[in-house]
């Protein structure tokens, strides 16, 4: 096996246990898209183009509930503004990368994939060393596709009385449980949770999203700074 | 058909989130400060999805009692807290929601 394909089937390993949570994930979407009346040509693209799963959930929700384009476009954004927060590690170890490598990473690099690539790229001074985030993206990728495949296939199926849309909260609330353990999170987590809630119906152009994750957001901007004054 | 230029768009918004931390983000750009509120975003937006999912209704009204969804979403929140697995707390709370609509 040449160098190339080992540190490709390399981070193919290290990002498979990750895939374990993407499986269910990926057949919800699929699922839940036929039943909000997708095709699943329109479903499989929205894998392909976005290939971001809580950014298509988002979607998918938003665009059910009759959203406008705007409000769609500005929330896929705010979850995507997650991604800025690993810039500052990853950008350093991928700086001798060619662009052309740089692109089709960005196409892959899914949270899973970040999570296994940051710590190889740390310590590996291989110059063929992409092909680990290649390798890794490209698990994620594949495995994707063929859960949303699934769920397509199980979306024409599956009872709607099974309630399987429950999965979603569920899948999200999944995430973020880790933050439960922290105080501030928890309140944030609350704050934005009631707006959402309460103003599902009166805030305006269903920007209850938006208006719920600055909210949480400047909370949080106030109780860190609170808390670094003690 | 409206959706696929609407598609195509958070796929570049998608695209670029990512990009932007690979070929341009310096760690420089980031101050301890600003590390620490982006932090929160996960905390921030992802209620946004999960609080409504459960307490309303298909039509949007609030919905507590009677409303199998709630007991099953702390039972996956005290899963998830202990085992930590995602896939533990995704069964967990639909295994309680079956449990409470079906038997």
């Amino acid at each position: 096996m040449s160098n190339r394909s080992k540190i490709f089937f390399k981070g193919v390993t290290d990002v498979s246990p990750l895939m374990i949570p993407v499986v269910p994930f990926g057949i919800i979407f699929g699922v839940l898209a036929i039943d909000l009346g997708l095709t699943s040509i329109t479903t499989m693209a929205m894998s392909i183009i976005i290939f971001g799963g809580a950014s298509q959930i988002i979607f998918l929700q938003l665009f059910s509930a009759g959203a406008s384009s705007l409000i769609i476009l500005s929330s896929v954004g705010a979850v995507n503004s997650r991604h800025l927060l690993y810039g500052a590690v990853l950008s350093e170890h991928m700086s001798d990368f060619k662009m052309t490598w740089k692109i089709i990473i960005s196409y892959f690099l899914v949270d899973q994939a970040f999570a296994v690539t940051n710590p190889y790229l740390k310590k590996s001074t291989d110059k063929d060393k992409a092909f680990h985030s290649f390798g890794a993206g490209a698990t994620c990728w594949v495995i994707w596709q063929t859960t949303t495949i699934i769920g397509i296939f199980l979306g024409s199926i599956i009872p709607e009385k099974l309630g399987l849309s429950f999965a979603v909260p569920l899948t999200f609330l999944a995430l973020i449980v880790d933050d439960l353990r922290k105080l501030i999170n928890v309140i944030v987590i609350i704050i934005s949770g009631l707006i959402a809630t309460f103003g599902y119906e009166i805030i305006p152009f269903k920007a209850y999203v938006i208006v719920a994750a600055t909210s949480g957001l400047t909370v949080a901007l106030i109780l860190t700074k609170f808390k670094g004054l003690k | 058909m409206v959706e696929w230029y609407l598609i195509i768009y958070c796929g570049l918004v998608t695209f670029f989130s990512r990009f932007l931390m690979i070929a341009i983000l310096k760690k420089e750009m980031f101050t301890d400060r600003i590390r620490e509120v982006l932090s929160f975003v996960p905390s921030a937006i992802f209620p946004a999805i999960i609080f409504p999912a459960i307490f309303l209704d298909t039509t949007g009204d609030l919905l507590i009692e009677n409303n199998p969804k709630i007991l099953a979403s702390l039972i996956a929140v005290i899963v998830g807290v202990f085992s930590k697995s995602i896939i533990a707390t995704i069964f967990a709370g639909l295994a309680s929601y079956w449990y409470m609509i079906f038997i």
